[in-house]
């Protein structure tokens, strides 16, 4: 049984207040590809994502992780294979120690205190943060912040890794250092952002959304290279794409 | 709410005491948070009359402090902050009460006056056992040590997440603070009204932070129990502790020390 797989078919949401976010989006994901979601702000990024750890129910179509369809008794497995970092760290991190923090989804899949240490331990040496161990996480850097809040998905020892605008708000640096450190991962990933230089590095394969529907599937570069899709989508060229405006260099066409 | 934030910030600086280590700091929460509820048990089950007897109470905060290696005058100045609102509750009690009970030579003082003391002082020794008790245990294994007492989860839970995210919504508030004073000039912005509606923006924002987290958790599995890996244990110190501290507290409840104290040297009443 293969758990890495993320099946879409034919999904449709529309909120309470009758606001369609997704219209009608169908992709596959397969084992330890890296994919990015872009799109324009409301383009339904985040809809679709509560949907793959069963946090939204469809109003039409479904979503299947590995094997499984999405049911009250599949889920709690399938939000163990699904790990979720958040846009926000400060969301992800609500307990008072880091170290808490990190078990807190190794105690909720019912392990062992020794297990669950052994969890914590390879979770934060994963992520360079074993010396945040004690710390309360309000008193964290944005970019130890991050790098816990993956910890505390890693600890779960999840298949598929999915990250809402990971280097949201990082300085170069820290930006730098989490991009080395997904590049390292070997699960299945999806990341949504609007950091397009990010998903050049990252990912191969890039889904464009656009007014709730996918508007592009596809090779990241090709997509990219794609001027007037990119336009109607209210995206641009990621910056090492275009040419570059001190030296002259026209590289446009990379 | 810059002022606000000045004293949160203060508040962590309590929480940085409470990560000290000392034997004090050591002892499983549990002890130090019951025998912090015997104390305030004895102290609020005064008479409302009763002032001479209360003062020796200051003995527990007083020695917390020292043992637990605290910062004598950083927390005075907390409990100052503290006095008005007690001198506010028990402001009216001279206007009241005007029977005079005790005589300091030609001025009567009046009960009214007594009970006012009373409650300042109730007020002062309160505040100040549950800072120090803070200070040597720090609030989230507070919380714990009243989880494993038997207290509800729910409650609990409700106290950790306060905790945790008056820090993040204090800095929201802080700034909606900061931007609609920069947007007024020096001026009252549009008073009362923008204040509404910032309110009620955090309000909403914290409705939807919490949202949020709920979401993390559940994507984390969680399904409504709290799970922790409790270690540390109630042994003989922890039980030394409690019984010490309680049969002092129960003497003290009991016999009016300072009237005792000043009948030896005095001789009986009378």
């Amino acid at each position: 049984m293969s758990h890495h797989l993320v099946e879409v078919r034919n999904l449709r949401h529309v909120y309470p207040d009758g606001t369609v976010a997704l219209r009608d989006v169908s992709f596959r994901i397969t084992h330890g590809e890296s994919v990015a979601i872009i799109g324009a702000n409301g383009a339904g990024k985040s809809t679709l994502l509560m949907h793959l750890n069963g946090y939204l129910s469809p109003t039409g179509g479904e979503v299947r992780v590995g094997d499984l369809p999405f049911t009250k008794r599949t889920l709690p497995d399938i939000r163990r294979t699904v790990g979720m970092v958040f846009q926000d760290p400060d969301d992800q991190l609500f307990m008072p120690t880091v170290f808490e923090d990190v078990a807190f989804g190794p105690l909720n899949l019912g392990l062992s205190a020794v297990e669950v240490g052994e969890r914590v331990r390879e979770a934060l040496e994963r992520v360079g943060a074993p010396h945040l161990r004690e710390r309360p996480p309000y008193r964290l850097s944005g970019g130890e912040k991050k790098r816990v809040a993956i910890a505390t998905v890693l600890s779960m020892a999840p298949d598929i890794l999915v990250m809402d605008e990971p280097t949201n708000g990082l300085d170069p640096l820290a930006r730098r250092r989490l991009i080395e450190l997904l590049k390292e991962f070997r699960h299945t990933k999806i990341f949504t952002s609007h950091d397009l230089d990010m998903v050049l590095e990252l990912c191969e394969r890039t889904i464009v959304l656009h007014e709730g529907e996918v508007r592009a599937d596809g090779p990241t570069r090709e997509i990219f290279r794609n001027d007037g899709l990119l336009v109607e989508c209210s995206l641009e060229k990621p910056l090492s794409m275009q040419g570059c405006p001190v030296c002259g260099d026209k590289r446009g066409k990379r | 709410m810059a002022s606000i934030q000045g004293t949160i910030l203060d508040f962590r600086r309590l929480e940085e005491l409470a990560g000290g280590d000392t034997a004090l700091h050591r002892l499983d929460a549990r002890a130090k948070v019951l025998s912090t509820l015997a104390y305030l048990l004895a102290v609020v089950s005064f008479d409302r009359y009763a002032l001479t007897a209360l003062f020796p109470f200051f003995l527990y905060p007083v020695a917390i402090l020292s043992l637990g290696g605290l910062p004598a005058g950083y927390f005075a100045r907390k409990v100052a902050l503290i006095l008005p609102f007690a001198l506010a509750v028990g402001m009216l009690n001279p206007l009241f009460d005007r029977e005079v009970m005790v005589r300091l030579g030609p001025i009567g003082v009046t009960g009214g006056w007594i009970s006012c003391g009373s409650i300042v002082v109730r007020a002062a020794l309160t505040v100040s056992a549950a800072l120090v008790l803070v200070g040597v245990t720090g609030f989230p294994e507070i919380c714990r040590a009243l989880e494993r007492l038997g207290a509800p989860q729910a409650f609990t839970v409700q106290l950790l997440f306060l905790y945790r995210y008056i820090f993040v919504l204090t800095e929201v508030g802080g700034r909606s603070s900061r931007a609609r004073e920069l947007r007024s000039f020096g001026g009252k912005g549009l008073g009362i009204r923008s204040y509404g509606s910032l309110v009620g923006h955090l309000l909403l924002r914290t409705w939807m932070r919490a949202e949020r987290i709920h979401m993390a958790m559940r994507a984390r599995g969680f399904t409504g129990e709290f799970h922790t890996t409790a270690q540390s244990r109630f042994g003989i110190r922890e039980l030394l502790f409690l019984l010490c501290w309680s049969t002092l507290f129960a003497v003290l409840r009991l016999r009016n020390v300072p009237q005792f104290l000043g009948a030896l040297v005095t001789g009986p009443p009378g």
